[in-house]
């Protein structure tokens, strides 16, 4: 077992354009959960308009890469909309299963043959971000960062991906700060108490769910872009429930929780995965094989949700506080 | 007939292709058998039969090309069956000789001779190619609707035993229980293993497996559920752990059982009904589900324990107060729930198919029943899933197979704009 090789690909992982991606739907499902208090289980739709709305805008209709962000953007947009008029009057578990419901309606309906010209179908899209990439001014090569060796096209969506986030959090502080963001941690607590101020609880609500889906869908496209590669199966439940983990690992109510917490749960999946690997081919588990290897990784994901949600639901940076799964 | 139905029910063509197949083998339309001649050369294939309404036409070429490397031509057989070994799951365009059709014979303007065809994810695509201009005609869409009618309440009579377990749950415990299709996956492999694997007598198989179910909702309840209860853990907080848990009952079944696609019973032997085909499993599982929901209603309503039961699920302290041991009735609703959900994934398994994600995939349409019928009543659950059956089952007829799913999960939403409390439930569900 080379035990460099797996510390290497746990370090990369540590800051990969895969783990921004999730980081990004977690910073969404802050404000959506985190701070509001809604139960949106359909966070993987989100993220599927935005790399959707990315690579068929620049596909489809040859636009250029901003012009595509933005397809991406308004299509998370219009979906909170769409998701919001209906739900955002329902009690937290309803609203769990609308939109776990909603964002598998849309999966069904992105993999649908019927719409394969456009969406390519169960195949997917690929391709579509030549003329992002073509921004990138980081000289062609592979550069050997000590612990992996990446493309200048992965060092250029590191980067860029790295400064969303960036960008992404310091507008979030700036929002909880504000009289807005007080206003919203007050839904969570007591719907009916803002509500009594006078304040419209569901515009609230609602600028809570576009906000956080324009993160998410921010964080899709970061998903794509990276391969270049759009899968419709990308976009299931399981993405929803990873992006939960990540957030409850760090901490809901926070903003520091989501970005560390989504470093250090892929980082620990990757070393678990890599150790794992090696011992079945060292032998050492004969009860297992390298694809079952992978499985695994989802039952440590269910796992992790459950003993977190169990012990310690504020997370590593959470106040204990502000957990309140409880609310209404 | 019993041929066709039996090569279909194959681990590739998920959920419902034997009921679908039913119907398009009685609508003319016969997928059926592909030629059994040759010796497979991979797992992948493409096939279709050849019927000029009910004659086979026989020396047809049909031509499969991945457009770049495979090319091959088969000729169909006596029975009008053709089939083509391919090396990947990739796309094929099928292509149909028409001059070498039997004179008189012509493809349906609506049936071109040139067919794309996907098998990514499938590893089995049956063709379709009609003929003449009064094949389909025949069909008239109302006995199409008949049809479809009792697919839907055989599928819709199979969510309800699972859908009132979801209820009975959140009705006496407030937990949305998301691990619930775990439990139908579970009687399923069960039944696989007790029928399939050591070859039990049926009845005596499934009734092991609803034990095996039954058993596993009373250790679940008792080690994951009702500590989480005492610790005083939230109503959504649970959820969230019920997520947690689906994902791992999940992956242990995966990792025992494999990620094929098992075959518990051969889709039975198939029985006509006037203008419906179906089989006797069919037949035998609507009868067992509606004797289940009726003994459910009967003790729901009729016996001492069912009205505790509901007293509890209106109120848990008022039931409490007068005496009713509340966690004994939860006991109790679990392993009533689990009971019923074993039986629902026996029959699933004997119907369809058993796989590792079987129940999770139908979990969402046994929420939207919950849910349209109101979270809490199982009449409501009863109703919701008749409704969301015939939804998929009937939807098929105006929008394409593969979003019948979605289109009861829109309903769903739809509804819950008008009616958030669902259709019997009470007002008190809405935020």
């Amino acid at each position: 077992m080379d035990f460099l090789q797996i510390l290497g690909l746990t370090i990369g992982q540590l800051f990969s354009p895969f783990t921004i991606a999730y980081i990004l739907c977690a910073l969404g499902l802050a404000v959506h959960f985190g701070y509001t208090g809604l139960m949106n289980f359909g966070q993987a739709a989100f993220a599927a308009l935005g790399a959707y709305g990315f690579s068929i805008a620049a596909l489809t209709l040859g636009w250029d890469w901003w012009a595509c962000v933005l397809v991406g953007i308004c299509a998370s947009v219009l979906f909170a909309f769409l998701l919001g008029i209906p739900t955002l009057r329902l009690r937290a578990d309803y609203l769990a299963i609308v939109t776990i419901a909603a964002a598998q309606a849309l999966k069904y309906a992105l993999q649908a043959s019927d719409f394969a010209s456009v969406t390519g179908g169960s195949a997917g899209l690929h391709g579509f971000a030549e003329g992002f990439f073509a921004l990138n001014p980081i000289p062609v090569g592979r550069y050997d960062l000590g612990f992996e060796t990446i493309s200048e096209r992965e060092m250029f969506i590191t980067i860029v991906g790295w400064i969303l986030v960036a960008v992404v959090a310091v507008f979030m502080v700036a929002l909880t700060k504000s009289p807005w963001g007080r206003v919203l941690k007050g839904i969570r607590e007591d719907e009916d108490a803002v509500r009594s101020l006078g304040k419209s609880v569901f515009a609230m609500k609602m600028q809570a769910l576009i906000i956080g889906g324009v993160i998410a869908s921010l964080g899709g496209m970061i998903f794509v872009i990276s391969p270049e590669n759009n899968d419709p199966s990308t976009w299931g439940t399981n993405f929803t429930f990873m992006i939960w983990t990540v957030l409850l690992l760090g901490g809901a109510a926070t903003i520091f929780g989501p970005i560390v917490g989504g470093m250090s749960f892929f980082a620990l999946l990757m070393l678990t995965e890599g150790v794992m690997t090696g011992l079945v081919n060292l032998g050492f588990l004969p009860f297992l094989n390298v694809a079952q290897v992978a499985q695994i990784r989802y039952l440590l994901v269910g796992l992790a949700l459950m003993l977190l949600v169990i012990f310690k639901p504020q997370g590593f940076f959470g106040n204990k506080r502000e957990t309140l799964v409880n609310a209404r | 007939m019993e041929v066709g139905l039996n090569r279909l029910i194959r681990p590739a063509l998920r959920g419902f292709s034997a009921l679908i197949a039913g119907f398009l083998v009685f609508a003319g339309l016969a997928i059926t058998s592909p030629a059994m001649a040759d010796e497979p050369t991979s797992d992948f294939s493409i096939s279709g039969t050849l019927l000029n309404g009910d004659t086979p036409l026989e020396n047809v070429n049909i031509t499969v090309t991945d457009n770049d490397k495979f090319t091959q031509t088969v000729k169909s057989d006596a029975t009008g069956a053709w089939n083509v070994y391919v090396p990947a799951e990739t796309k094929y365009t099928v292509r149909l000789d028409t001059a070498s059709l039997p004179a008189g014979v012509k493809l349906a303007p609506d049936s071109p001779a040139e067919q794309n065809v996907d098998l990514t994810g499938m590893g089995f695509v049956a063709v379709l190619y009609t003929f003449g201009s009064g094949v389909i005609e025949e069909q008239s869409i109302w006995s199409q609707l008949i049809v479809r009618i009792f697919s839907g309440l055989n599928f819709g009579l199979l969510l309800a035993i699972a859908a009132i377990g979801i209820s009975l749950i959140y009705g006496t415990t407030g937990l949305s229980n998301f691990a619930h299709g775990e439990m139908v996956t579970f009687g399923a492999l069960m039944m696989w293993v007790m029928y399939s694997v050591l070859q039990l007598n049926i009845i005596v198989a499934a009734l092991f497996a609803i034990l095996i179910v039954t058993a596993s909702g009373f250790v679940q309840d008792q080690f994951i559920w009702k500590p989480l209860r005492k610790r005083r853990l939230g109503v959504n907080q649970i959820m969230i752990v019920s997520i947690g848990f689906s994902i791992v009952a999940r992956y242990i079944m995966l990792l025992i059982f494999g990620g094929d696609t098992k075959d518990v019973s051969g889709g039975g032997n198939p029985v006509t009904l006037g203008p419906i085909m179906t089989t006797d499993v069919a037949l035998y599982s609507m009868g067992i589900s509606l004797a289940a929901l009726l003994g459910v209603a009967f003790f729901l309503t009729r016996t001492r324990l069912g009205k505790a039961t509901r007293a509890v699920s209106d109120n848990p302290s008022l039931a409490a107060a007068t005496g009713i041991d509340v966690e004994r009735i939860i006991r109790i609703v679990w392993l009533v729930s689990a009971a019923l959900t074993g039986l629902a994934g026996v029959l699933y398994g004997l119907q369809f198919q058993a796989n590792w994600e079987l129940g999770f995939s139908i979990l969402l349409l046994l929420f939207a029943a919950v849910t349209l019928g109101g979270l809490g009543t199982a009449m409501g659950a009863t109703v919701g899933a008749l409704i969301i059956g015939l939804v998929v089952e009937i939807s098929p007829l105006v929008i394409a197979n593969e979003l019948k799913y979605a289109v009861a999960l829109i309903i769903l939403i739809v509804i819950l704009i008008f009616r958030p409390q669902g259709v019997l439930g009470k007002k008190q569900r809405i935020g």
